[in-house]
């Protein structure tokens, strides 16, 4: 038992070390993983919008060979200056970009398509790579130098120099970014008319194309490049449901990145044994799952929430309506106002009768249809407001215009109509509805059109 | 060291590294092929990284269970291949299911909502895989890149074959089977989906049994060349036979030949190429590479080969095909030329004959071109002479002929029926006279009521 509390509480010292920040090497961590953060979140929203998310993924895979080239040629030039990572990423940075080069040969010149040509480039500059590797790994420099910590990242282990390189570039790439917003935007909604305008739209995709190679090659070194994608498409996607102007989802996406890339670091930290690469890309899928649930613009809650109201409302005008279609034969159609409206008192049964609902859904609505102050219980039944009384006429309207159309613009059956107008109905605003008028000019002199077809149910009939 | 030494010490090891190597290619390209028509190649890269969450996860799950006692240990190896196939079965297919679903949801683009499952499941995998590598005995190493070159030692019961050889040969058995089972329906619902609903064809069943043999090969692969190489053995033999023909069932037959071969090559060169590089390098000990790497890379090399110099669609052949066209029409306009010097020459006084050289010289000293098509031309006989002295033989003659009446007779054909200047006939028929056979020219001719002269007035050869 001791020995499990020993446990937390060592794990809960490492993490309130983290979080406040006491190791300076975690402060450098944390700094220079959550400045790339915000430079991949960034890039990507762009690469996204390009529709060339998996190009990353090529991207750091086929920067395997060039390193472990970089390594060997450095290692027979000068013994021992292998280790240095400036020279294995510029030997990533030749290897990527051939590698996107014989992307843009093979889409280019043969039948293949686009994503079969990165699955092919991906494949063979990997194995070619994995092969290279293997054999370094075996010599005894090849081991010390930790090659394989570009495949699986060492963020938490990261060397300051390093820490200050990622820094440095991502800092230039989110100033880059910012600098030439207005024209990526543009070359990434219409490229034609960014031309048109003047702006080089290929030295412009050059540009983002070299943006990308280079966020995803300081990322290797934070998260490795098997998820250094992650860094990329994560934030972007995330944004995406928060909105879907491109200015905020830049920002969003940045931010998201920032953000998953420091709690990412921070969790490592007080964690040491898990992989760091993978805690920063589970912060990001978290919080990308959150997103999904709660994001405004597209988010399942909200739009669970939004959808339940439209039904809502939708329930409340047709009970109103058939509060209307009930009282409505009481009374000659030209005298109808919503005072002699709320005079009638409509037994429940009659309405549920009218409506067609089950009882347990006639309940709630008549429930909401009270609290919403339309509907009144008195002793002998349901009575409209004087709000309900207005809106009941309204809602009736509506309903006989559509009708209306259908009957004379289309060759609708009159018994169908009523399901027709009972589908659009819910959608027109006042707009459509001054216009509908217009185009029925008939129907513009009587305040509510009567119903083209039987209303069973009603007050003077007697159907139970 | 000369070059083939290493292969002097070729053991059975060896033969069943390639064998096994081989099975796994043929086993992916099955699947790889249609994958690959649908568009679908990065889904493959995918369910190859989200799979290893699935067999880390019923790796887990068998472990523990034998040590919970649950089951006894002499069935754990049975039950834990039993629960990793299940395992990345499910997680691969669950996995394309999560992508379509966000692009539906979120209106994500379908490769971005693609990269955020799989790098998520994956992350998911290799945080498992080394939380607890100290625990089970695996590495995340070998999950990884595989083990090729030590799957062979582990054989089944007393005799020779390995068991990486048995499982991968029954998947490529099945996969064989469901292929030519199902091959109507996944031709059709690659090429023409919309057809394919009309007809019955559940799309939708079609595209997750696709996902779920794929991920049941990738684990069957997983064990010698890993999870990672396998996107290469899924799409790179299919895209080689795609560049050579463009008939399905022979682009299946040659996507496992070329996965064959290059499981031979690979190994072969892993074991041949290090000797040679490495010691430029400084380090002559090093003997051999990663074989499925090697595999990966040849599969590449033969890609590449296929895309230079493919017999069809190859660049090299197109490059060919358009120069042999150059040198054609080259040769026909010089034959053209000197047919038209030999029509207006009126004397040969040696002002004329001067005149004739100048001419000569100007047609064939033009472009490389032209030189080239009229040194073919002598060797095929058409003309005599050297330098400018050119003169047309009889055969020259008559091919000359038949390119002139070409000439003039679609000039003849543009005048008849258009209304366009003088000039445009000549242009139009300088390129279209390359390209009218005998069959066209009689009808021209019929077309025409047999004329006797071109729009210009001059006269056009007889057939």
């Amino acid at each position: 038992m001791s020995s499990v509390l020993g446990v937390v509480d060592s794990m809960l010292e490492l993490l309130f070390r983290a979080i406040t920040l006491r190791d300076y090497n975690t402060r450098i961590v944390l700094g220079g993983t959550t400045l790339l953060g915000i430079s991949s979140g960034l890039v990507g929203t762009f690469l996204v919008l390009r529709k060339r998310a998996l190009a990353a993924d090529v991207v750091s895979h086929s920067a395997l060979p060039g390193i472990a080239i970089a390594f060997l040629v450095a290692e027979r030039l000068s013994p021992g200056s292998g280790r240095s990572s400036s020279i294995l990423l510029i030997g990533a940075f030749v290897s990527s970009l051939l590698g996107m080069g014989m992307t843009m040969c093979i889409r280019r010149w043969t039948r293949i398509k686009d994503d079969a040509a990165l699955a092919i480039v991906l494949g063979l500059f990997f194995g070619l790579g994995m092969a290279l590797f293997t054999v370094v790994q075996r010599t005894a420099t090849g081991n010390a130098a930790g090659l394989q910590h570009f495949i699986f990242g060492k963020a938490a282990s990261i060397v300051a120099a390093d820490v200050w390189l990622i820094a440095e570039v991502s800092a230039v790439v989110t100033l880059l970014c910012c600098a030439l917003f207005k024209e990526l935007s543009l070359l990434c909604f219409d490229e034609e008319f960014a031309a048109a305008r003047g702006y080089h739209t290929f030295v412009l995709d050059g540009i983002l194309t070299l943006m990308a190679v280079t966020v995803t090659l300081i990322g290797l070194q934070s998260v490795g490049l098997l998820l250094v994608v992650a860094l990329l498409l994560i934030p972007p996607t995330a944004a995406r449901f928060w909105t879907h102007h491109l200015t905020s989802m830049a920002l969003i996406a940045a931010a998201i990145g920032g953000l998953s890339c420091g709690i990412g670091v921070l969790l490592s930290a007080a964690f040491p044994r898990l992989a760091a690469g993978a805690v920063i890309v589970l912060s990001g899928a978290v919080l990308f799952v959150l997103s999904l649930l709660f994001g405004r613009s597209h988010g399942l809650w909200p739009r669970w929430r939004s959808q339940r109201e439209f039904e809502q409302k939708i329930g409340r005008s047709d009970l109103l309506r058939a509060c209307f279609e009930y009282i409505e034969p009481l009374f000659n159609i030209d005298e109808i106002s919503a005072r002699k409206l709320q005079s009638v008192s409509i037994p429940p049964s009659r309405l549920l009768n009218i409506g067609h609902w089950p009882e347990s859904h006639f309940q709630r609505l008549t429930a909401s249809a009270e609290k919403s102050g339309l509907l009144r219980f008195s002793s002998d039944g349901w009575q409209l407001t004087m709000d309900g009384a207005v809106e009941a006429m309204n809602v009736t309207r509506q309903h006989r215009l559509w009708e209306l159309y259908l009957l004379t613009q289309t060759d609708l059956d009159p018994r169908l109509v009523d399901r027709g107008a009972d589908g659009i109905e819910h959608a027109l605003d006042s707009d459509q509805l001054a216009r509908l008028e217009g185009l029925l000019s008939a129907a513009s002199d009587q305040r509510i059109p009567p119903s083209p077809h039987v209303i069973t149910g009603a007050a003077n009939s007697d159907s139970t | 060291m000369t070059f083939l030494e290493p292969l002097q010490t070729w053991a059975r090891n060896d033969t069943w590294i390639v064998v096994i190597g081989a099975l796994a290619a043929m086993a992916c390209a099955l699947p790889g092929c249609f994958l690959l028509l649908r568009r679908q190649s990065m889904m493959g890269d995918a369910i190859s990284h989200t799979s290893l969450l699935g067999i880390v996860a019923a790796f887990f799950a068998s472990h523990y269970l034998v040590k919970l006692g649950v089951i006894s240990a002499a069935t754990e190896p049975l039950l834990r291949h039993v629960a990793m196939c299940l395992g990345a079965v499910v997680v691969g297919v669950m996995s394309a299911w999560l992508a379509e679903s966000l692009q539906k949801l979120g209106n994500v683009e379908s490769s971005a909502a693609l990269g955020v499952v799989f790098t998520s499941l994956f992350a998911l995998g290799l945080l498992l895989i080394r939380a607890v590598a100290d625990d089970v005995h695996i590495d995340p190493d070998c999950v990884l890149y595989g083990t090729i070159e030590t799957s062979v030692l582990e054989t089944i019961g007393a005799s020779d074959v390995p068991r990486a050889a048995l499982v991968n040969g029954v998947v490529l058995i099945v996969n064989l089977v469901i292929t030519v089972a199902f091959f109507k329906e996944f031709r059709l619902s690659a090429f023409d989906p919309a057809l394919a609903t009309t007809l019955g064809i559940s799309v939708n069943a079609m595209h997750y049994g696709l996902m779920g043999v794929t991920a049941m090969t990738l684990v069957a692969a997983f064990e010698s060349v890993g999870s990672i190489l396998v996107v290469a053995m899924l799409i790179i033999p299919a895209a080689t036979a795609f560049l050579l023909t463009k008939r399905l069932t022979v682009m299946i037959g040659l996507s496992l030949l070329v996965g064959v071969l290059s499981s031979v090559l690979g190994h072969l060169a892993a074991l041949t190429l290090p000797p040679l590089i490495f010691p430029y390098f400084g380090m002559p000990d090093v003997h051999d590479a990663s074989s499925a790497g090697m595999m990966a890379a040849a599969a590449g090399m033969l890609f590449i080969a296929a895309m230079l110099f493919g017999p069809r669609y190859g660049l090299a052949s197109q490059v060919l095909h358009h120069l042999r066209m150059q040198v054609r029409i080259a040769g026909e306009d010089v034959l053209g030329r000197l047919y038209r010097l030999g029509e207006t020459a009126n004397g040969s006084s040696l002002g004329d004959e001067l005149n004739r050289r100048q001419i000569v010289r100007q047609i064939v000293a033009k472009n490389w071109v032209s030189r080239f098509a009229t040194w073919s031309l002598g060797r095929r006989g058409c003309v005599t002479g050297r330098g400018d002295e050119l003169h047309l033989t009889d055969q020259g003659r008559d091919a000359a002929r038949h390119l002139v009446r070409s000439h003039r007779l679609w000039e003849s054909f543009l005048a008849k029926h258009f209304v366009l200047g003088e000039g445009r006939f000549h242009d139009s028929a300088e390129q279209v006279e390359h390209f009218l056979d005998g069959e066209l020219l009689a009808e021209l001719d019929h077309d025409l009521d047999r004329p006797g002269v071109d729009p210009h007035g001059r006269a056009i050869p007889g057939s």
